[in-house]
């Protein structure tokens, strides 16, 4: 059977990835781009006698050196040398899509375009002649309407029937002026008579990026033979265009790069009406409007969570009653022992109590994969995007900080995964720092036990205020680290909003289920080893018989768990923990907390010898607290507050080691914001000692 | 009369002509990549509630970029 390989390129929002999933499905698999954290998406299906693989290329507008998408679909193509290279273009979006287009011809990739949606242009008035178009360009064009499916046959026709491998590439011979055509034409020559056209660069390509300035290929042909001839050839022409045009090179080159696309577009696109506004531009005029647009904003956010919590109710408490079952059999299946211990306090409340907040996580990114398809999401950042950069943040920033919870509920771990759409390093990695601040879902078991012991009168006060100090936390801390450690200018906001759209159903359980999945992995494995780390720290050593001899009930239980590891690590960091209010039990719990911060409620519960610990029946611990003698208001606060801001969990951690590629930074994440946490518990517990405020 | 102004200082519902991109680097690209390129024809449809970033339109889309990045870009205004 005849094998193809296809490179699926084009603009984001172009409808890339519906047809991406019309080809392969479901089935597909998922990885990332070797040694970034770019996704990398492929699947197969099967054509006549062909059997036709697609790698899914990052969506970009462009390629250049300067991002790291542009970067990795550029290399791909190079690299990989694809059969076939398939841009999706957005028909009613046309002169901005072909630009893309148009470099993949100057690198002379065998290319198919698919005109998506040509539905939507033709319904604002747009008529394109497709053959005269594809005539212009000399490439096939295949029309298509992706979320309906029309055209996908016509594509993987086009793509069996296009000539193979050995046929070659065939770089265009665009004219980029009188005043660079000799230059590259100049430069071509020195290639093509060197050394550098071993690789798969086309010689008049490299000529192209190298007046581009393009800094990778500028390391590349450095150390040819030719390599200094060039660099300093380039650089003259820089000089020349500097003086004389008073532009750069690369300015150039895409100016007529955009005066090629609309020469094409005034003999192939025909307007049939006038523009009028869109149900899209209509809606905008409301939704980012100068003055309701925040405000929509943070309604929008809100009924985000109402939706979530109030859709996950019941399938959190199926997941909760299916382990509480598991948990019922095991009990009488397996005698009393180590083993029963191990198998039920270990593994099933530990890995049980994560699995059942899945429900929740997988609507959460339901909803914010509506928030994404729909094109929502970048009209927050544009809402946003002042506020941010003030703090040292971007625009881009807002989605990772809500999905970590900036609304009560969020998860660190789809948040850290969500600052993929930062291209700086500096500002993504300021975000990754700051984002695990936010007020996660496993917070809010604490706060509620908590409130509910110390704070009853001013529940929806404290809640509040502990969402005003998350907030002002992590946005301080992205100031610090900006103008310290990740000290750097800010970068570009550009950014498109595409026209709201309709998401498909499939499209959204398919992004659903991606991240789902990811989390599944990481939480499980992770969780399931820290669990009974926790579980055999809480149990061994045993406490020896005549130290407990005499003792029952709470006496005896506080006895033989103060004798175990986690005990004494409890009272050992009693010395530090004393000035934030914190006695041992309590730090047993926050030691706990490292895995997952839920862990603090229920190993709360076990500490204070309490028999099993249900997190629903929160009241019942509650109660038992607020009887405690060493318990305040003030010490409770403090504790949130530790809480709130200590070392993100485990799962956290391994994420933000998985995304940035550096222990150095996750052990900082570690470290400082334990930091901050003590130094801000601290604060407050001694001053309301000092004041007696809450004691 | 041709009334040259920078694209930041377009006020909401104005419009014009790209006459040029100053500035070079990364920015410079990024802006001419989405279609801002000498002759293209920009309206300014809104403001974030600050006054930045703005939206326009270009090429039938719409773009948003922040008041800095605006500041760069020469338009010559029509009615």
């Amino acid at each position: 059977m005849k094998e193809i390989t296809v490179a699926l390129a084009g603009n984001p929002n172009a409808g890339k990835t519906t047809v991406f999933n019309s080809l392969t499905g479901a089935h597909h698999h998922v990885g990332n781009y070797p040694g970034v954290t770019v996704e990398k998406k492929w699947g197969s299906i099967k054509h006549g006698d062909a059997r036709v693989k697609v790698v899914d290329l990052p969506g970009t507008y462009s390629l250049t050196a300067y991002s790291l998408e542009e970067l990795v679909a550029r290399d791909f193509v190079v690299e990989e040398r694809p059969d076939v290279v398939v841009d999706v273009v957005d028909a009613s979006n046309l002169e901005r899509n072909l630009y893309l287009a148009i470099q993949f011809m100057e690198m002379g990739a065998p290319l198919i375009i698919v005109l998506n949606m040509v539905d939507l242009a033709e319904s604002r008035g747009l008529k394109i002649d497709v053959e005269r178009l594809s005539e212009l360009l000399g490439v096939p064009v295949v029309p298509a309407v992706a979320t309906k499916g029309k055209g996908m046959k016509d594509m993987l026709n086009a793509i069996v029937t296009l000539p193979p491998k050995g046929d070659g590439w065939h770089p265009v011979d665009l004219s980029y002026g009188n005043e660079l055509d000799g230059h590259i034409y100049k430069l071509t020559e020195i290639i093509e008579g060197s050394n550098l056209t071993v690789g798969h660069y086309p010689a008049r390509w490299l000529a192209i990026k190298l007046l581009e300035q393009d800094e990778q290929v500028q390391r590349l042909v450095k150390d040819s033979d030719v390599g200094e001839d060039l660099l300093r050839k380039a650089e003259k022409v820089a000089r020349h265009v500097h003086d004389t045009f008073d532009d750069v090179p690369e300015g150039l080159i895409a100016d007529h790069r955009y005066g090629f696309i609309a020469s094409i577009c005034r003999e192939a696109v025909h307007r049939t009406m006038d523009e009028r506004l869109t149900i899209s531009d209509k809606v905008d005029k409301v939704l980012i409007n100068r003055t309701f647009g925040p405000l929509l904003l943070a309604g929008i956010i809100y009924l985000t969570y109402t939706f979530v919590f109030w859709t996950s109710e019941v399938p959190v408490s199926v997941v909760e009653g299916f382990f509480g079952w598991t948990r019922e059999i095991i009990t009488r299946l397996i005698p009393d022992g180590l083993m029963k211990s191990l198998i039920i306090n270990g593994v099933i409340d530990g890995v049980g109590g994560v699995l059942s907040f899945v429900p929740l996580i997988m609507l959460m990114f339901f909803a914010i994969a509506i928030l994404e398809d729909s094109g929502y999401m970048a009209r927050m950042a544009f809402l946003l995007d002042r506020l941010l950069r003030y703090f040292g943040l971007h625009g881009n920033s807002v989605l990772a900080m809500i999905v970590s919870g900036g609304i009560s509920g969020g998860c660190a771990v789809a948040g850290v995964m969500a600052t993929r759409t930062l291209k700086n390093p500096k500002e993504r990695i300021a975000t990754i720092l700051v984002a695990p601040f936010m007020n996660c879902g496993a917070k809010i078991p604490i706060y509620a036990l908590l409130i509910a012991a110390f704070f009853v009168e001013s529940r929806a006060m404290v809640m509040f205020a502990l969402t005003i100090i998350s907030w002002s936390f992590a946005l301080l801390a992205a100031r610090g680290l900006r103008s310290t450690v990740l000290k750097g200018p800010h970068t570009p906001f550009v950014m498109e909003l595409p026209p709201y759209r309709m998401p498909t159903f499939k499209g959204l359980l398919i992004h659903m289920w991606e991240r789902t999945w990811h989390y599944l992995k990481k939480a499980g494995t992770i969780i399931l080893l820290v669990s009974i780390i926790i579980w055999a720290m809480s149990t061994f050593p045993k406490a020896p018989e005549e130290l407990l001899a005499g003792k029952s009930g709470k006496e005896r239980a506080e006895a033989e768990i103060s004798y175990t590891v986690a005990g004494r690590i409890g009272k050992g960091l009693e010395r530090v923990t004393a000035p934030l209010g914190f006695d041992w039990r309590t730090n047993i719990a926050l030691v706990g907390g490292f895995a997952a911060k839920e862990v603090v409620v229920s190993t709360l519960g076990t500490v204070y010898s309490l028999g099993e610990f249900d997190p629903e029946a929160s009241g019942v611990l509650s109660e038992r607290l607020e009887r405690q003698g060493d318990w305040s208001q003030l010490k409770a606060f403090s504790l949130m507050l530790f809480c709130m801001l200590y070392a993100p969990c485990f799962v956290t951690l391994a994420v933000i080691k998985n995304e940035t590629k550096s222990w150095k930074w996750t052990g900082f994440a570690m470290a400082y914001t334990t930091v901050i946490a003590y130094v801000a518990s601290l604060a407050v517990y001694q001053t309301g000692q000092l004041l007696g405020i809450g004691v | 009369m041709l009334k040259v102004a920078r694209l930041n200082e377009l006020e909401i519902g104005e419009k014009g002509k790209v006459i040029k991109v100053n500035g070079k680097g990364e920015i410079n690209r990024r802006i001419r990549d989405m279609g801002i390129v000498p002759g293209a024809l920009i309206e300014v449809e809104t403001k974030a509630t600050l006054g930045d970033p703005i939206e326009i339109k270009v090429k039938g889309y719409h773009l948003t970029l922040r008041s800095s990045e605006a500041a760069g870009i020469d338009i010559e205004k029509t009615e």
